[in-house]
């Protein structure tokens, strides 16, 4: 355990305080405690920065389950530190933000920032951890700790309902996910992410290549909100806004990114790679842009605006991938464009969403509402929330001179450089990709004015509001001004990031594309010239303003008044499917009937051991018989007719008596049998047991004192002969095939020269074979105290 | 003779699977008794029949029929007693408490606790 192992687990460390620090010390908001570590986690892992800019890593390991290969290896390099850097930053921004969102006094502070602290320690865990099963704990983690922020205000309907909905849906891509983990170990014999990518043609050549491939892909989709599994997103918007800020636009969110990220050196430079990431960011950024235009909410369309994003990094990704088609050479260097869009965008989109989210929740927080109808004309009266949107809002739109700007304008070079693709077929379908993601860009416009300009323009009317409507305390406004003076910021230089963070990250996503010792060598300009992409901008921005413009025309349409995703239709019909299933499956064969369970236990029975017996074709007649002699056959006879009268017997007397015939036809059997004590024992108990029958049923109460005729159930009827027959056919086959030799000799030549008794089945029981003896001694023992106490106890009141 | 009794063996086990089968805990008893009898006839046909003198080393004879499954049914016997007077008890306490003896009477379902 080094120091960065315990740097990723500390927020677990510090949740175990908390509780503690917000009892005993109630004056001081719990936050600020909290708000220590990932500040001094952040300037930690700042301090690696110069070891991933020269493409160095950092790796250490501790044994955990050695003997299964489970290490907890933390791995740093600049993927992992992109993504540390961005948990660690903006979770600090956002428990800044919190201690003046959350009211000290009547929220239960203890219970969010445990919460908090576990997932931030799961995060960093993911991002952090080179071993597949420790990547998988803390991703579940990550899943278990999101769903209790979700449901933080319990006591709500929707809350719990949002919190249920993530947690089904990211645990189901979780499972989905370990399987394809198992797949990989399969294949390679390591859980080791590192020792998988080195030995990656092992992976490729495997027929489990594809099946890993998408069962990955599950857990990361389902994460990340991509379509179709992007409907708990909207949902999880019942958190607190702290938490939608930090889990679900900045980090969580992107852990389904950071793992396609990770294994695409494992599963890039494939086709199906390709169309999977690539198809399904275009349509989950189409689907959610489009989605997001019906929102009447600020936080849902922020909410769809973030699963259009990933959508967008997605695609991204998945076209970036196509550059290890090629492999290490010039021809592969323009697709990486992709990938360096995605990483860029990656960091731009955890700015300005960050600062959306906070924004929001600052309005929320001082008008009481999130509603765009109910919005309007706040510009003047909460001044700095609105520069803060405003910047957030532009760079979101793609508008320069800020950050978004320049990553849509590497977007929109990526998809036209996927048109030139030669390979994968995207000769004849390269061209949806730019006219897709044109459209999802004029839709992304279009969503940002509406949001921009119904909250902040037009007439402030105070009707509207419960509550007093003034400016944010300035240190709810600190962490939005942040985030929003680092939109700017990286909008004018975005060459900063480009050495400390973006050529990390690239030389982690695509290991095999450097030679020796180069390094990406990126550089963003603001200016191309007048190339393609910039029309497109232009588009955009003409097309959008448009639909704005006209939105009066097109705002009654039905389509755009239906709020819910229609896929949410299709969630809840599944999920209410499978419990009337499930409910109607169970009460069909549980029925409460002893019956029912006897009639499955021997059916099985029945037809198991049958079907075996057909199968192995186990029958065997003839062999060594006994000769039927004239007394024997009468004795069976006398044995069936009177198993037959129970049966059949109308009256419980005659049931007794024949019980009794059989009883003592058995005995006079063991007569004929040659079994003198057998006789005996069972004479005499058989005559007990008559007398018992007879004796409970004079106790019986005086109702139905007649007895019922059996009704004539063929099922019983069947059932009872197809066991009937089993064991009369287990008998005789079992009869004809001896394997062995009986213990008679032994115990003929040992009976008295070692026990010193002639009456060998008495010598067995008590000498040779005492200790049944002793048990069943135990067991008349046990079934006279309990006929005792059922009789003498009597608990119930009633029966007193 | 072993082909005859095996025959009456699945007889007895037809009648009492078909009594336990039945609604009524009486009749289940006794489908139980029954059943009993036919695996104790069953175990001492498996044991082969008539092949030799009782197993009592005061006969001097040549050979003996085969003593152990003797003692299992011996044990069986009692052992099989003691459940089904426990048994008879059980449903007398039964009739007692829930005042029926069918059943499809004793379900337990939701309106019963």
């Amino acid at each position: 355990m080094t120091v960065l192992h315990w740097a990723t687990i500390s927020p677990f460390l510090l949740a175990i305080l908390i509780p503690f620090l917000y009892k005993y010390a109630r004056p001081i908001h719990t936050g600020w405690f909290v708000l220590v570590l990932p500040l001094v986690l952040f300037i930690y892992f700042i301090s690696f920065l110069p070891i991933t800019s020269d493409g160095g890593v950092i790796e250490y390991s501790a044994p955990w389950v050695p003997s299964l290969g489970i290490n907890f290896t933390v791995y740093i390099d600049g993927l992992s530190l992109l993504f540390l850097l961005l948990i660690t930053g903006i979770g600090s921004l956002v428990v800044l933000y919190s201690i003046y969102y959350l009211s000290k006094k009547t929220e239960r502070l203890h219970n969010f920032y445990v919460y908090l602290l576990m997932f931030m320690g799961a995060m960093l865990g993911v991002v952090i951890s080179d071993n597949l099963i420790v990547l998988y704990t803390f991703w579940e983690l990550t899943s278990l700790a999101s769903s209790l922020l979700i449901s933080y205000w319990y006591h709500r309907k929707k809350s719990t309902y949002g919190a249920l909905k993530s947690m089904l849906i990211t645990v189901f891509g979780g499972f989905a996910m370990l399987g394809g983990f198992s797949l990989l170990y399969l294949m390679t014999g390591t859980f080791s992410i590192r020792e998988i990518i080195s030995q990656v043609e092992l992976v490729t050549s495997s027929s489990l290549f594809i099946p890993a491939m998408i069962l990955i892909l599950l857990g990361a989709f389902t994460k990340s909100a991509q379509f179709p599994f992007h409907i708990w997103l909207p949902d999880a918007m019942e958190a607190p806004t702290p938490v939608s800020a930090y889990l679900h636009s900045a980090t969580m969110v992107k852990a389904g990114i950071y793992l396609v990220a990770r294994l695409t050196p494992v599963f890039g430079g494939a086709a199906e790679w390709f169309w999977i990431l690539s198809g399904i960011g275009l349509l989950t950024l189409c689907w959610g842009s489009i989605s997001a235009v019906r929102q009447k909410d600020l936080k849902a369309i922020l909410a769809f605006s973030t699963i259009s994003q990933l959508g967008l990094i997605m695609c991204l990704l998945g076209l970036g991938s196509a550059s290890l088609y090629f492999g290490y050479g010039t021809e592969s260097t323009v697709y990486t464009t992709a990938t360096l869009a995605a990483v860029f965008h990656l960091i731009n989109h955890a700015t300005f969403k960050g600062s959306l989210f906070m924004t929001a929740g600052i309005i929320d927080h001082e008008t009481g509402t999130r509603d765009i109808r109910k919005l309007g004309g706040l510009m003047t009266i909460m001044p700095i929330t609105f520069t803060v949107s405003l910047i957030g809002t532009a760079s979101m739109a793609g508008l320069p001179p800020f950050n978004g700007f320049l990553s849509k304008e590497m977007f929109f070079t990526g998809v036209l450089n996927a048109t030139e693709l030669s390979i994968f077929n995207m000769q004849t379908w390269g061209m949806l990709f730019p006219v897709l993601a044109w459209i999802a860009s004029v839709f992304t416009f279009l969503y940002c004015l509406i949001m921009f300009f119904k909250t902040f323009t037009g007439k402030f009317k105070p009707e509207n509001y419960d509550v007093h409507v003034h400016e944010a305390p300035i240190g709810m406004l600190v962490s939005p001004i942040i985030l929003g003076s680092l939109v700017i910021i990286f909008g004018l230089f975005p060459n900063l990031l480009a050495y400390t963070l973006i050529e990390p990250a690239m030389a982690a996503i695509l290991p095999t594309l450097l030679g020796g010792d180069d390094v990406f060598k990126v550089h963003i300009y603001h200016w191309h010239g007048f190339n393609p992409e910039l029309f497109m901008t232009i588009g955009v921005i003409v097309f959008g303003t448009i639909l704005f413009l006209l939105m009066k025309k097109w705002a009654q349409t039905t389509i755009y008044l239906r709020e819910r995703d229609p896929l949410n239709r299709v969630y809840d019909g599944t999920l209410s499917g499978l419990a009337t299933g499930g409910n109607k499956l169970t009460s069909f064969y549980m029925t409460g009937s002893i019956r029912h369970y006897l009639i499955y236990i021997f059916s099985f029975l029945v037809l198991f051991i049958g079907f075996m017996f057909v199968r192995l074709n186990a029958f065997a007649f003839g062999g060594e018989t006994a000769p039927i002699t004239f007394f024997e056959t009468a004795i069976a006879i006398v044995m069936v007719i009177a198993a037959i009268v129970v049966a059949l017997a109308r009256t419980r007397l005659t049931a007794i008596i024949g019980l009794g015939a059989v009883g003592y036809s058995l005995a006079t059997f063991f007569v004929f049998f040659r079994a003198p004590d057998l006789a005996l024992t069972q004479m005499v108990i058989e005559t007990v047991s008559t007398v018992l029958f007879l004796l409970c049923f004079y106790h019986l109460p005086m109702f139905k004192q007649k007895f019922e005729n059996v009704k004539f159930k063929l099922g019983n009827l069947m059932v009872s002969l197809g066991v009937g027959i089993l064991v009369t056919m287990l008998a005789i086959s079992s009869h004809n095939s001896k394997l062995f030799d009986s213990l008679k000799d032994y115990f003929v030549a040992a009976s008295y020269d070692e026990a010193g008794g002639k009456n060998m089945v008495n010598v067995i029981l008590v000498d040779f074979r005492g200790f049944d003896t002793l048990f069943e001694i135990l067991v008349l023992g046990i079934a006279a105290i309990g006929i005792y106490s059922m009789i003498k106890l009597r608990l119930a009141k009633e029966e007193q | 003779m072993e082909i005859l009794i095996s025959i009456v063996v699945g007889i007895l086990f037809t009648v009492g699977t078909y009594l336990i089968l039945s609604k009524n805990i009486t009749r289940i008893i006794i489908g139980t008794g029954i059943l009993s009898h036919g695996v104790h006839l069953l175990l001492l046909t498996m044991g082969g029949l008539k092949q030799g003198a009782a197993p009592l080393l005061g006969q001097e004879a040549a050979s003996y029929t085969d003593p152990l499954p003797q003692a299992l049914i011996l044990t069986a016997i009692v052992i099989s007693f003691g459940v089904t007077s426990f048994f008879l008890v059980l449903a007398y306490r039964t009739y007692n408490v829930h005042g029926t003896d069918d059943m499809e009477k004793m379900r337990g379902l939701e309106n019963d606790e």
